[in-house]
């Protein structure tokens, strides 16, 4: 038996990893609390009496690799900046401030470091947050490829939400923000060099001022997640664990371009299972669904919006599908290597 | 780019579904032999939605699955010679071989480059001639021509340190060797993606003897047209190669593509996951292209190939059982901790089944 070794599929999002987390790092670095949000809170204004009344500090922290670095619809700097207050955002918080740190390979293009820095600004300024701290290292050609990113955001979440992963009750309403898949298959499809009649792009944006729209208009809004890596399917059945409900999503409610869903069908992909870094999954109470919905549509990002599914008590931790046939399927969280067909 | 909207419009496929379980349908146990369909009718829950008595089973469908444990280990031992540079279509990388997966391998430093297309693997030889690429050539007649073509390219372009370990396989020789097994079937689902390259007449053999045969697409409604259309022929008593999926499939196929293959490869005998050797089977390069072929080129030792205790991998291949009639299904064996390449592939039956039914959806 070989000595066990990081592999590429632990950090695909999906299961494998989320048992590399558990084991490694939880068990190690945990602080006792269930993790399961991204972003961890502070209980701070119980340590520091000057912090208003109420509201509560949210911390979170991403790392981005994404190759290629610059792709329809974005880029890493503009994607480090979205993830992170995106992250923010889905713990129901106003972003705060932003760190940077980079990791830089010998030879990047200054001029590629600065288009990648400016996307960052500009996409900061629409997130209404600043980067007020970071850090560079610079390792030898080889050591590294090109840039990788890492940003931490605080933020401060609102007197009176409550909004996590466990929030989720039966007889709630799913939502989603807009058409899934965008991201994955744009990065996928200038990777492999695909071509297809209409470019797709990346939905890659800050959704920290949607978020707050919602939360201020709608009531009963009990979870917030963004469908990164892994999708939709993966983060319903975290929810679905983390809540300890059953969720049930209607297949031709939810949205898809039909570019990405060309795009699957030629590489053999599920768009439900492909990464979105614009998107909001939101679960509410029943009574604010409508205007929740309505709140969503409202705003540029979320303009697409759609009821994908309910909450229900049966089945706990599962995440069904009704199909275009009327018959129930497993909606499975990502398992390693969603990778192209070949037959 | 085909309009998936018509073809996925809810109204449509209720009215379908309809019709279709409104038939006076004969009980009936009908094979497809496709990963794609496999997982097609997984995805769209077809099952639920057919009549009483009719049973989807799945054949040797999966290019990954059907691939046997000597060749994985062959091609894993590759890894380890000094130079090589293995590519493979992705989903290969996870199978267990005797001894490792190539993903192991890779962690353990042996260089693995998944691609898309083998004409990645030509591009990699091109760009750094000091390594040895050796693509992995696996799956049915639909990559083989596309392999064919990389080898062509290769030769063209005075290369020499690209090879191929050549393991394609061909379908209709594996659906007239499951007619003379113990399975019973009384129709087949024929692969969409094959026929349009070796076209509807290449199943007459096997309506020939009895067995009807429907040539469909993917997308749900070509798959319940397939099941109507096979359960009429059944019921008529009839045994005919039909077309439903007409807008890609022609009874030729597409020669240009048969010429390619036949230009490169010579069929051989094969070894086949689960069903052992079968006669004319498979494709081998032919002599002229010996520069090319891997198993040739390089004498590496293999581990002796053995199956993981317990899987039954080949029951499935051959539709004998259901994935959750393996004892390791679900249990010992998931898509997190595959056991068998079955349940490694995306194709495969039993990750099909798992992802899609869970354990205990149907019970």
């Amino acid at each position: 038996m070989s000595e066990e070794r990081v592999l590429l599929a632990h950090g695909d999002g999906g299961e494998l990893m989320g048992e590399l987390i558990e084991r490694i790092f939880v068990s190690r670095l945990g602080t006792g609390e269930p993790p399961g949000d991204d972003s961890a809170r502070i209980g701070l204004w119980q340590e520091a009496s000057s912090c208003r009344t109420g509201a509560r500090l949210v911390f979170t922290t991403d790392a981005f690799v994404v190759d290629p670095i610059f792709f329809p619809g974005g880029d890493i700097g503009k994607l480090a900046v979205c993830g992170t207050v995106n992250d923010l955002a889905a713990a129901g918080a106003r972003p705060v401030a932003l760190s940077a740190s980079f990791i830089l390979e010998e030879g990047l293009l200054i001029s590629d470091l600065e288009r990648i820095v400016d996307s960052m600004g500009a996409a900061a300024e629409e997130a209404g947050v600043r980067v007020i701290c970071g850090d560079t290292k610079v390792v030898p050609r080889g050591s590294a490829d090109r840039v990788y990113i890492t940003t931490s955001g605080v933020g401060e979440v609102p007197e009176g939400v409550e909004v996590s992963g466990s929030g989720a009750r039966a007889g709630d309403v799913v939502l989603v923000s807009g058409p899934m898949g965008d991201h994955g298959l744009a990065v996928l499809s200038r990777r492999e060099g695909l071509e297809f009649e209409s470019e797709i792009v990346s939905d890659c944006a800050p959704l920290a001022g949607m978020v707050e729209g919602l939360l201020e208009a709608a009531t009963g809004v009990r979870v917030l997640r963004d469908p990164t890596r892994g999708g939709l399917a993966t983060a319903l059945n975290e929810i679905a664990r983390q809540s300890q409900v059953a969720i049930e999503i209607e297949e031709s409610a939810v949205p898809v371009r039909e570019s990405v869903a060309a795009a699957c069908e030629m590489l053999g992909l599920d768009p439900l299972y492909a990464a979105n870094e614009g998107k909001m999954i939101v679960v509410v109470a029943e009574e604010g669904a409508e205007v929740a919905l309505e709140t969503l549509r409202a705003h540029p990002l979320g303009a697409e919006a759609a009821a994908v599914g309910r909450v229900d008590e049966a089945r706990e931790g599962r995440v069904l599908l009704k199909t275009a046939l009327g018959t129930l399927r497993i909606l499975d969280r990502h398992v390693g290597g969603e990778m192209p067909r070949i037959c | 780019m085909r309009d998936l909207g018509e073809l996925r419009d809810p109204e449509l496929l209720r009215r379908l579904a309809a019709r279709l379980k409104g038939m006076a349908a004969p009980s009936a146990a009908l094979m497809e032999v496709c990963g794609t369909h496999t997982v097609a009718i997984a995805r769209h829950g077809i099952r639920e939605a057919l009549p009483k008595g009719v049973r989807l089973i799945s054949g040797p469908g999966c290019p990954v699955c059907v691939t046997p444990q000597e060749e994985i280990d062959f091609f894993i031992a590759l890894g380890g010679v000094e130079g090589v540079r293995l590519a493979t279509f992705g989903d290969m990388v996870r199978v267990p071989g005797t001894e490792k997966s190539l993903e192991q391998a890779r962690a353990e430093g042996a260089e693995v480059l998944v691609v898309y297309s083998p004409m990645d693997a030509v591009a990699a030889a091109e760009r750094e001639p000091e390594k040895e690429v050796v693509f992995f050539g696996i799956g049915f007649e639909t990559t083989a021509p596309a392999v064919a073509l990389a080898i062509l390219e290769a030769k063209g372009r005075g290369l020499r340190n690209f090879s191929v370990l050549c393991a394609h396989k061909l379908i209709p020789p594996a659906m007239m060797a499951l007619l003379d097994s113990e399975v019973r079937i009384d129709g087949f689902i024929c692969p969409g993606h094959v026929s349009v390259i070796i076209g509807g007449d290449a199943y007459r053999p096997v309506a020939e003897r009895g067995k009807p045969c429907v040539v469909t697409g993917f997308e749900p409604a070509d798959v319940l047209g397939a099941v109507r259309m096979l359960l009429e022929q059944i019921a008529e008593g009839r045994s005919e190669v039909e077309v439903e999926y007409s807008r890609a499939v022609r009874p030729e196929g597409n020669r240009k593509a048969q010429e390619l293959m036949g230009e490169v490869f010579e069929v051989a005998d094969a070894g086949w996951r689960g069903l052992g050797e079968i006669p004319a089977s498979g494709y081998e390069l032919r002599e002229e292209f010996g520069g090319f072929d891997a198993a040739r080129k390089f004498a590496v030792e293999a581990p002796e190939a053995v199956e993981p205790p317990g899987c039954r991998c080949g029951d499935v291949l051959r539709g004998v059982i259901e994935p959750r009639e393996c004892p390791l299904f679900g249990e010992a064996c998931t898509p997190r901790k595959p056991v068998g390449a079955c349940m490694v592939s995306s194709e495969g039956a039993c990750q099909a089944w798992y992802r899609y039914r869970g354990q205990e959806m149907d019970q």
